[in-house]
């Protein structure tokens, strides 16, 4: 515990062994972490990339109010009892968020919005959740990245930028580490890289396809076709960017790879097409296993925002945008969406859990939440432009760092968190334990009729 | 002079390390108002890397700093912002009943505000570098 730094102090060192990061949904789970005890900061995370490195190094704890009410701090129960008593009486209160805090804590909030005959919505409808519709649609081929590590030898990004956004995504898991069957690394792997940009995900590529900006889909359906039998068109570079030598290469190789797989990013449900491209990807993969196996994910960006949709799945039977005002759970995407019922400014209270959509939604959006109109409750462990325009604002320990937990990574294999320090705030379990008791004991108040009904 | 392009907003690490940061911080605030455009368009345009433009479109408005990238990097016609406030103000709310905003590919108007400060650059005396 305790070592003798350069300058012969005593140092109150802690180094933690296996830590994970849960910056990204890569959710590395091999980070070496020196914490220092005393000062409560991390001052090394081994193996960490640039991004985890900036999560770990830059987490302080920060002097400020635990709770605070239209800016005025308050204890705690105060704050927990006030949030209660907004989402009770609100109309069509909204739950969003969720992506950044352990599993634990997420299941606390499906009762929650039960209770208050609310809408419960996570960071994927904004992410993946024109995928989470393309599942329902065509199925997911699915994996884990422990399978691609070691069996795939055609690994193709689409519409994404790992080396920026998930960058140890090419060393632990898809381009350069050695496999059971890929014992040679990346010379056993044809690495393919599909985007509008020449991103530095790029620069590792074997093939790069500069698809047209909106062309996804031609593109995929193309490939489709040709799992058909159908020819590649000749005009194919002017319908979508990507000649026809280069498809048909990029077929065969297809086709003819041991494993493959496709990763694929918001440049497919953010465009035009959104679920329409998820979902002509996914039985893309889906018609390639005539000729061999092939498989097909989504790179979650938040590190537990899959654990979200698994949360939310299991309790409810839909992964976001789900809606109790009937008493009974519907899932309705553009109707019991967040950016949706801010837009149509239907929210009168938002409950929003680390996350920050007053920084990223379309500004009508941000014009509702921050209005009169709906009363916005916060928690969070960072202050952001959303804990700054919230009604009642709750500051929480870190999910990784400070408290323990479940995530789930992106492949959905879940991963227990090792905590470095702990943190005077509360964490977000016992922050949403709270406001669930509290929210329950109101609604049994007001005889709602679901308010009597056990969550496991 | 206004001129349109088709604004694609992304991540990037610089933007996810000045999140970790804080979102609050000049860091974040400096990468998420950076607008990459082709090296071709900034020289029709007759922008340069550091000069201030406003970008708009029927949603909202914003002032950001141009980045001149090289060739191929960026098709022509198409600019790169890294995800945060300033392109959150360009995001339509119609979701086509996905619940997901159009955030990649809306057309955006870009109009010159001013000349950004040129950066001086000292290089090493060449026994230096050795």
């Amino acid at each position: 515990m305790s070592a003798v730094s350069k300058d012969n102090k005593i140092v109150n060192e802690k180094i933690v062994e296996n830590a994970t990061c849960t910056f990204c949904g890569c959710c590395c789970d091999d980070i070496t972490l020196t914490v220092d005890m005393d000062k409560k900061v991390v001052t090394k995370a081994k193996d960490a990339c640039v991004l985890g490195k900036s999560w770990f190094l830059n987490h302080v704890i920060e002097d400020k109010p635990i709770a605070r009410i239209a800016g005025k701090e308050v204890p705690l129960d105060d704050a927990i009892d006030e949030a209660a008593k907004i989402l009770i009486e609100a109309k069509f209160p909204i739950l969003y968020g969720m992506s950044d805090t352990i599993c634990e804590a997420q299941r606390q909030c499906v009762p929650i919005m039960d209770d208050c005959l609310g809408t419960i919505d996570t960071t994927t409808s904004v992410c993946h959740g024109p995928s989470g519709m393309a599942f329902q649609g065509v199925g997911e081929p699915s994996m884990t990245l422990g399978e691609v590590k070691n069996r795939a030898d055609f690994v193709m990004y689409w519409g994404g930028n790992p080396a920026e956004a998930h960058p140890r995504h090419f060393a632990r898991y898809a381009v350069t580490p050695e496999g059971m069957f890929t014992p040679n690394g990346k010379d056993d792997r044809t690495v393919v890289i599909c985007d509008v940009r020449h991103t530095k995900t790029a620069g590792v590529a074997d093939i790069f396809l500069q698809v047209k900006p909106g062309k996804d889909f031609e593109l995929l359906w193309m490939l489709r076709a040709a799992c058909k039998g159908v020819e590649i068109p000749e005009n194919s570079k002017e319908i979508c960017g990507v000649d026809k030598e280069t498809l048909e290469d990029l077929f065969e190789k297809m086709k003819n790879c041991n494993y493959g797989v496709i990763f694929f990013g918001m440049g497919l449900t953010m465009s035009r097409g959104r679920h329409f491209n998820s979902g002509a990807l996914m039985a893309l993969a889906t018609d390639l296993n005539e000729f061999t196996h092939f498989v097909a994910k989504p790179a979650r960006g938040h590190g537990n925002v899959t654990g979200a949709d698994n949360v939310v799945s299991w309790q409810t039977g839909y992964p976001f945008g789900v809606n109790f005002s009937r008493g009974h759970p519907r899932f309705n995407p553009g109707e019991f969406t967040t950016v949706d019922t801010l837009t149509r400014g239907e929210a009168d209270a938002a409950l929003i859990i680390a996350s920050d959509p007053v920084a990223n939604f379309p500004k009508p959006a941000i014009d509702h939440i921050t209005s009169d109109k709906c009363k916005l409750i916060s928690i969070d462990t960072k202050n952001t432009p959303t804990s700054e325009a919230a009604h009642v604002s709750i500051q929480t320990s870190t999910y990784g760092i400070n408290t323990g937990g479940t995530v789930y990574r992106m492949d959905d294999v879940p991963i227990s968190l090792r905590p470095a320090f702990d943190s005077p705030f509360p964490s977000d379990l016992e922050v949403l334990t709270k406001l669930r008791e509290k929210v329950n004991k109101l609604a049994k108040k007001l005889n709602r009729p679901y308010a009597t009904k056990k969550y496991i | 002079m206004t001129e349109q392009l088709i604004l694609i907003p992304g991540r990037s690490a610089k933007q996810g390390v000045g999140l970790n940061k804080g979102k609050l911080k000049d860091e974040y605030k400096k990468v998420t108002t950076t607008l990459e455009v082709s090296f071709e368009d900034a020289a029709r345009m007759g922008l340069e890397t550091g000069d201030h433009v406003k970008i708009s479109n029927h949603i909202g408005e914003t002032n950001v700093t141009v980045k001149a990238l090289r060739e191929g990097k960026i098709p022509e016609g198409y600019a790169f912002i890294p995800y945060g406030p300033p392109s959150s103000c360009l995001f339509d709310g119609e979701t086509c009943a996905t619940g997901m905003p159009a955030s990649k590919g809306m057309t955006i108007d870009i109009e010159f505000i001013k000349k950004g400060e040129k950066k001086k650059t000292t290089l090493p005396p060449r026994s230096a570098a050795g």
